[in-house]
C-alpha cells in the first residue's frame, strides 16, 4: 500500500477546471517530484491533499486511510505537512514562534525541545536568528523557516512546493542537500518544482503534470534521459 | 499645569480606557477576518444591559459594605463577561461563518444587519427611554480619603474602578496574545489564515475564540459603562461604538496596542471637546477626527497589522 495515493483527483476554482483526474502515489521513504509548467496545477495538487481546497472527484489516501474532505488542520494531525510555495513564513512572528506554529498539531509536546535542537542543528542560520522577526529574514533564510517550519509537525509525508523558487544557484544546492538529508532521515517527500534538472536529481521518481493532467510518469533516472522532457522541462532544444 | 487641564485629562483617561476596551473588540475581528464587526456596539450596549439587570437582581445598593459591594460586582463582572461572550461567539456561528467564502461585502451587511437586530432586542428589553443607575461607587476623591491630601485635582473611586477593571484586562489580553500558544495561533491566523491551517492550527476554532475574547471584553466594558456613566439606552451602541470603533481605526485598526493608544486620545478629546468647546459638538469632532486619519493617516497612527497578506 503507498503511503500517499491520488486516485482520480479533479479540482475546481469555481469554474476552472484545474485538476482533470490527477492520479499519483508516493511509497514509503521515496522523494517523488511532480514537475510542471506555470499553471500545471501543481501547487493545486499539494494545496488539495492538505485540504485547503476539496477535490470535486476523486479520493486522497494516507496508509489506504481516505483524507480528503477533512480540514487541514485535521490532515497535518494525520502525518501531512506543508511548506508552501512563496514560503509564507509569519512575517510578524519570530524565527522561534514560527517552529512553534508548526508543532502546532503535535501531541507529544515533551519531543519538542529535541526536534527545535534537530530543526536548528539542519538550519545552524536560523539558529542565530532565533528571536529576529521572519519578516526581515533573507529569502533564503525564510525558504529555510518554512522548510523547517513544516517538519516541525515530524509528518511522515513532506510536502514541498517550490522550495528553490527565486534562491541564487547556491542556495538552490544547499536547499537540495536538505531535502536529501531529510529523507534520508526518514521523511517521506513530495517535491514539487520547476527546476526539473534539480529535482529529477535528487528524487526516486518523477510525474509531469500539464494542464491538470499528469502527462508522463516514470523513474527519475528515465525522465532525465527522455527526449521530450528535456526539450520541455530541461531547456533543450 | 492648569487644574482645570490635569482634571480634564483625568476624565479623558477613564473614558478612554472604556473605549479601549471596546475598541479591542473591534480590532481584534478585524485582523482576524478584515470585518468591520458593526454588531459590536450593540455586545458592549447588551453587556450593560445584563450587568444593570443582574446588579439590580443581587440587590447592589450604595451604602452596602465595601467587601460585599466588591464580591458582587466581581461576580456581576464574570457573569456579563461570559455571557457577552457567548452572545459575541453566536453572533460569528450565525451571522459570519457561513460567508467565510462569500465576497467581503457579504459579512459587512450581515454585521449591519446584526446590529439592528441587536438594538432591537435592546429596545424590547429595556424599552426605548435611558435607564439610570445608582452611585455604588462613590464619586469622592480618592487622594482626600485614602491619602488625607487636599487636592484640587480629584481621582474618584470611580474613576479608580474603571482603571482597576480595564488595566488588568488589558494586561492579561497583551500577555494571551503574546505568550500563550492559542494567542500566538491568534496572531498566525491573522496573519495568513491559510497557513495556520497548514500549521495544524483550527482556523475556524482560532476565529470563534477571538470572538469570545472580543465579547467578553464589551461585556467588561458594559458594567464599566453602568457603573462609572450610570446609564444605558438601546442606541448606546451606535454612539459608544461609533467612538470605540474611531478609536480603532486612529490607533490602526488590526493593531492591539493601536486601539489602546486610540481609545485614549479618543477618550481625551471628548473629554476636552466637552470641557472646552461644547459637548454638541464632540461628536461632530469624533467623526471629523475619523474623516481625517482615513483621509491623512488611513494605517492609523501606530499602522495597521492585518494587511501584509500575499
Ligand atoms: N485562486 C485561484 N482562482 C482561480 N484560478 C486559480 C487559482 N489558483 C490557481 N488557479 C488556476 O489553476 C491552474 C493551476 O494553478 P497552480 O497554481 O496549481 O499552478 P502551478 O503548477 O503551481 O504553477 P506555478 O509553477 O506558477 O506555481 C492555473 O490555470 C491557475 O490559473
Ligand atoms: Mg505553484
Amino acid at each position: 500500500m503507498a503511503l500517499l495515493e491520488l486516485e482520480d483527483v479533479h479540482t475546481y476554482y469555481g469554474a476552472i477546471h484545474a485538476l482533470r483526474g490527477v492520479s499519483l502515489k508516493v511509497e514509503e521513504g521515496e522523494i517523488v517530484t511532480l514537475i510542471g509548467s506555470n499553471g500545471a496545477g501543481k501547487s493545486t495538487t499539494l494545496r488539495t491533499i492538505s485540504g485547503l481546497l476539496r477535490p470535486r472527484q476523486g479520493e486522497i489516501r494516507l496508509r489506504g486511510k481516505r483524507i480528503d474532505g477533512h480540514k487541514p488542520h485535521e490532515i497535518v494531525e494525520m502525518g501531512v505537512s506543508q511548506s508552501p510555495e512563496g514560503r509564507r513564513v509569519f512575517a510578524r512572528m519570530n524565527i522561534q514562534e514560527n517552529l512553534e506554529m508548526g508543532a502546532f498539531a503535535r501531541k507529544d509536546r515533551g519531543g519538542l525541545a529535541a526536534e527545535y535542537d534537530r530543526i536548528y542543528d539542519l538550519f545552524p542560520r536560523l539558529r542565530e536568528r532565533r528571536l529576529q522577526n521572519a519578516g526581515t529574514l533573507s529569502g533564503g533564510e525564510q525558504q529555510m523557516l518554512a522548510i523547517g517550519r513544516a517538519l516541525m509537525a515530524a509528518p511522515r509525508v513532506l510536502l514541498l512546493d517550490e522550495p528553490s523558487m527565486g534562491l541564487a544557484p547556491i542556495l538552490v544546492e544547499q536547499i537540495f542537500d536538505i531535502i536529501r538529508t531529510i529523507n534520508e532521515r526518514g521523511t517521506t517527500v513530495l517535491l514539487v518544482e520547476q527546476n526539473a534538472l534539480m529535482a529529477l536529481g535528487i528524487a526516486r521518481r518523477g510525474y509531469i503534470l500539464q494542464t491538470g493532467e499528469v502527462v508522463l510518469s516514470d523513474s527519475a533516472a528515465k525522465l532525465r534521459t527522455d527526449p521530450a522532457v528535456r526539450k520541455a522541462y530541461l531547456g533543450e532544444d | 499645569m492648569d487644574e482645570q487641564v490635569l482634571q480634564t485629562v483625568i476624565i479623558g483617561l477613564s473614558n478612554g480606557l472604556i473605549y479601549a476596551l471596546v475598541a479591542l473588540g473591534y480590532t481584534l475581528v478585524y485582523g482576524i477576518l478584515q470585518l468591520i464587526n458593526f454588531a459590536h456596539g450593540e455586545v458592549f450596549m447588551l453587556g450593560s444591559m445584563i450587568a444593570l439587570t443582574l446588579l439590580m437582581a443581587l440587590g447592589v445598593t450604595p451604602g452596602m459594605d465595601i467587601v460585599t459591594t466588591i464580591v458582587l460586582i466581581v461576580v456581576v463582572l464574570l457573569i456579563t463577561m461570559t455571557i457577552s461572550a457567548i452572545l459575541n461567539v453566536s453572533i460569528e456561528r450565525v451571522a459570519y461563518r457561513p460567508l467565510r467564502n462569500a465576497p467581503k461585502l457579504a459579512p459587512l451587511i450581515s454585521a449591519i444587519g446584526m446590529s439592528f437586530i441587536l438594538q432591537n432586542v435592546g429596545l424590547l428589553w429595556k424599552g426605548p427611554t435611558s435607564l439610570g443607575f445608582l452611585d455604588i461607587i462613590p464619586n469622592t476623591n480618592v487622594l482626600t480619603t485614602i491619602f488625607g491630601l487636599d487636592t484640587v485635582v480629584a481621582v474618584s473611586y470611580k474613576q479608580l474602578f474603571v482603571a482597576a477593571v480595564t488595566i488588568p484586562l488589558l494586561i492579561v489580553l497583551s500577555w494571551f496574545v503574546s505568550k500563550t500558544r492559542q494567542g500566538k495561533a491568534m496572531r498566525a491566523t491573522a496573519q495568513d489564515p491559510d497557513t495556520a491551517g497548514l500549521m495544524g492550527i483550527d482556523v475556524n476554532r482560532t476565529i470563534a475564540i477571538t470572538f469570545v475574547i472580543a465579547g467578553a471584553l464589551a461585556g467588561a466594558a458594559g458594567l464599566v459603562q453602568i457603573l462609572y456613566n450610570n446609564t444605558t439606552v438601546w442606541s448606546l451602541g451606535f454612539r459608544f461604538g461609533l467612538n470605540a470603533f474611531t478609536s480603532a481605526v486612529l490607533g490602526g485598526i488590526g493593531n492591539l496596542q493601536g486601539a489602546v493608544l486610540g481609545g485614549i486620545v479618543l477618550g481625551l478629546i471628548n473629554a476636552f471637546s466637552d470641557r472646552y468647546l461644547a459637548a454638541q459638538w464632540t461628536n461632530a469632532i469624533v467623526f471629523g477626527v475619523l474623516i481625517a486619519v482615513l483621509v491623512f493617516r488611513p494605517s492609523g497612527l501606530l499602522g495597521q497589522q492585518a494587511a501584509d497578506r500575499a
